[in-house]
């Protein structure tokens, strides 16, 4: 019997492998790793990022080939929004393919913590697409990390811009009450800073109100705010089941949805479905549009769900999850682009995608050429930048759809948030005895 | 035959009382030294090192002080990761206020710092037994987290809370933490900290001091009325293992992450180090380290078997696959082996001894 099992173990793997072979590509392909989480606590939210991305390059492969004729591999490792299981994921990836890892995007703020160093000594980018260290948008200090199109301290900035379009001018703040409530960890810490000092720029009341992981009881929170304190404005950095489960309480203690704004990972479908009709007229902010009537969705539904070779259901093409990790596939690969017109057509290196990220520049046009009209703002990076001046946006929920409710905010770069990023990055060079590399050449 | 003490006499005291009495234990134990101190280096990759071996030896640390606690002194305890965060917020407060310190006294230090709250928190233990202990080192755990979130003078103010170690070195260019340092570096770094701190564990359990933790374990009021005061006993139980807790959270956020949030020492790490020295073998210096890799290699081992073995599954099918095969083999090595895998170790050993003639 044991022999017999031992025998058909052995079949199948050398059948396995012998189809594995089979179906490998002639051209060596460009590796690109995707953390995913697809288990876990967060596998929600987790799912939809991880579909977006791999259709995005299937479709590249089924169009075009590739990028440039080199066709793209991608595999998943799934870290289950665990540190540990993060940086095990990147160290089993970072070697594969001919001229190992592109690029990682951990999409945790947790994980890209951990990388940071292990990537910058590896020589491989890490792109944290409106999460982790916002002062990493300080290429100097942090080489290898890319923080584009936004960061949590530019969206801070960019809401109280929006609040202050809606109250009348930013001389309307000042005796104004702005609440923040937020996941009690690292990312959730992200915007304090930021908040504090328009706080005191603006004359606003500033109060904070830390929600314990995962979130499930926020009942006092609400109290306070929706009976004692009841602040004009309420902002929210939430993660996971903490969203619905804030909307909720926010509407049990009847706080008005449409003061209420949340981070842009606090504004997806499965953030406002799960509390149902309460969640009618909760903000957020974003980078980017949802839904699936856009060009490049018309030719990931050609090239890849016609084919029956799609990461996930029809239907949830266009979430607003999904559309952004497709963004991260687009901003990816066009780095691999950039840098291929100067390393040539062939699988890139970490080092190579990196140039590639830091000459990025898309524009308008080229946008339009993508077909992501409407998705995305234009964003160019350099040597010293690499945040790339994207634009923001608010958008409502209505019940059934996400849709823009403000224009494209520019975030206060200039003479505020750099000088907080460039402070920031400082600090932590000096800690780590980090030399700033000379961008002016 | 192969593993036989026929004519081995033992000639002295201290020949008898060995940590290894039998002759082919020493071998074999110098055989793993060398392998683990010399071989291992030069042979093992990147991958094996800094994510497998690395965390392997932090979680035994941290295990064979959790076991000194629990498995020897018998006072359970939930506080662990609230102690293993003290341990890193230690060593990055030592580390980057005094950075002249080096790493290792930073270490120790850090150590001796989360012995002194691990006493503080240890007091209960005079009035309290059992799973109402455990209920109070809960206090610990969420107390000490809290205040790592809520005061921002333990992460220097850092706006996001995490905190990430400078490159420090042992000598010389020898870095251990920090972007310099090679994984091979950091693995010995870890692997000598580990090893000796093992070997003083080993020996402090068999020595006066084991010996009246074993004692009160076993029925305090009997230890009480032969002389073995409950209150030193229990201090210094609680106050070595939270030293070693200390140290291997300072490890684990200087040595193998390299940075670290209070989040990653929340209650599942303590129920993680309980649940390694249950599986490894309450009472047991050894079982704390087979607890350890059972634990952090195993799911490794399970989510990397289907590219080792050539099999394209989806990575959600892997992990829930990795979840129920787990908790299975848990369930089953508890039921063979309810006193965990150092007693199956200590069986085969004695199998062994008459193999090939069982009688």
């Amino acid at each position: 019997m044991i022999r017999k099992l031992v025998a058909a173990a052995l079949g199948t793997a050398l059948g396995v492998s012998a189809l594995a072979a089979g179906t490998a590509q002639a051209a060596d392909p460009q590796f690109i790793p995707s953390l995913v989480y697809r288990t876990g606590p967060y596998a929600p939210n987790g799912i939809p990022l991880a579909n977006g991305f791999a259709d995005y390059f299937a479709m590249l492969n089924a169009r075009d080939g590739g990028i440039g004729g080199v066709p793209l591999l991608v595999e998943e490792c799934d870290t289950a929004y665990n540190n540990d299981r993060g940086v095990e994921c990147y160290e089993r990836l970072k070697n594969k393919g001919p001229t190992g890892a592109a690029v990682f995007n951990p999409y945790s703020t947790g994980i890209t913590y951990a990388l940071i160093e292990r990537a910058t000594a590896d020589k491989i980018p890490i792109v944290s697409m409106g999460y982790g260290r916002a002062d990493a948008s300080d290429g100097r200090v942090f080489p290898y990390v890319f923080t584009l199109p936004a960061t949590y301290w530019a969206q801070a900035d960019a809401m109280v811009t929006y609040i202050a379009g809606e109250e009348g001018g930013f001389d309307e703040l000042a005796g104004k009450t702005i609440a923040l409530v937020y996941h009690d960890s690292a990312y959730g810490k992200e915007p304090i800073a930021t908040l504090e000092a328009l706080a005191e720029r603006h004359d606003f009341t500033f109060e904070t109100f830390p929600v314990a992981h995962p979130g499930l009881e926020q009942r006092s929170t609400w109290l306070t705010i929706g009976r004692r304190l009841r602040p004009d404005w309420v902002l929210m950095w939430g993660w996971g089941v903490m969203n619905s489960t804030a909307i909720k309480e926010a509407a049990a203690v009847g706080y008005p949805m449409d003061r209420f704004i949340g981070v842009w990972w606090s504004g997806a479908e499965q953030d406002v479905q799960p509390a149902g009709a309460d969640a009618v007229g909760y903000k957020s902010g974003t980078f980017h549009g949802a839904g699936a009537d856009f060009p490049v969705h018309r030719d990931i539904f050609t090239y890849v769900y016609d084919r029956g070779q799609g990461a996930t259901e029809r239907e949830l093409v266009g979430e607003v999850l999904y559309n952004r990790a497709m963004i991260n596939a687009v901003l990816v690969s066009e780095a691999i682009r950039t840098a291929q017109a100067v390393y040539g057509e062939r699988p890139l290196t970490g080092e190579e995608v990196r140039w590639g990220l830091e000459n990025l520049n898309l524009t308008q046009e080229k946008i339009d050429d993508l077909g992501l009209a409407g998705l995305l703002s234009p964003i160019g990076l350099s040597c010293a930048d690499h945040e790339g001046g994207g634009q923001l946006r608010i958008q409502q929920w209505d019940g059934e759809k996400w849709s823009f409710v403000s224009d494209w905010i520019e975030p206060n770069r200039d003479g505020f948030l750099r000088t907080m990023y460039e402070g920031s990055a400082a600090q932590y060079a000096a800690e780590k005895g980090i030399a700033p590399r000379d961008c002016a050449n | 035959m192969f593993y036989r003490e026929a004519g081995q006499f033992k000639t002295s005291y201290a020949a008898d009382q060995a940590i290894f009495p039998i002759l082919q234990d020493r071998i074999f134990v110098a055989f793993l030294l060398l392998v683990a101190f010399v071989v291992v280096p030069v042979v093992a990759n990147e991958y094996w090192l800094s994510t497998i071996l690395l965390p392997f030896l932090v979680f035994s640390l941290a295990a064979v002080g959790l076991n000194l606690l629990t498995g020897y002194c018998g006072q359970l305890s939930l506080g662990t990761g609230g102690f293993m965060a003290c341990g890193a917020f230690a060593a990055y407060k030592l580390s980057t206020g005094f950075p002249e310190l080096n790493i290792v006294v930073v270490m120790l230090a850090s150590g001796v710092i989360t012995a002194l709250v691990g006493v503080l928190f240890g007091l209960p233990s005079l009035r309290i037994k059992g799973f109402y202990l455990a209920v109070a080192t809960l206090a610990a755990q969420f107390f000490l987290l809290w205040l790592f979130n809520k005061f921002a003078w333990f992460t220097n103010y850092s706006p996001s809370g995490v905190i990430s170690a400078p490159p420090r070195a042992v000598f010389g260019d020898f870095f251990v933490t920090g972007p310099q340092a090679t994984p091979a570096g950091k693995y010995l770094f870890a692997l000598t900290l580990v090893a000796l701190l093992a070997l003083a564990a080993k020996n402090m359990v068999r020595c006066r001091v084991g010996r009246s933790w074993m004692a009160i374990r076993d029925m305090d009021i009997a230890a009480e009325i032969i002389g073995i005061r409950p209150l030193t006993a229990k201090l210094s139980a609680f106050a070595v293992s939270s030293f070693y807790i200390g140290v291997a959270g300072a490890m684990w956020a200087f040595v193998y992450t390299g940075s670290v949030e209070a989040l990653a020492f929340q209650i599942d790490r303590s129920f993680q180090i309980l649940f390694m020295i249950i599986i490894g073998g309450l009472g047991s210096i050894l079982g704390s380290f087979l607890g350890a890799a059972f634990i952090t290699l195993l799911p490794i081992f399970l989510s990397n078997a289907p590219n080792i073995f050539g099999l394209s599954i989806s990575v959600d099918t892997v992990s829930h696959f990795e979840f129920m095969i787990f908790g299975a083999l848990i369930v089953f090595f508890l039921i063979v082996e309810p006193h965990g895998l150092a007693r199956l170790w200590q069986i085969a050993k004695e199998k062994l001894r008459l193999w090939p003639f069982p009688y």
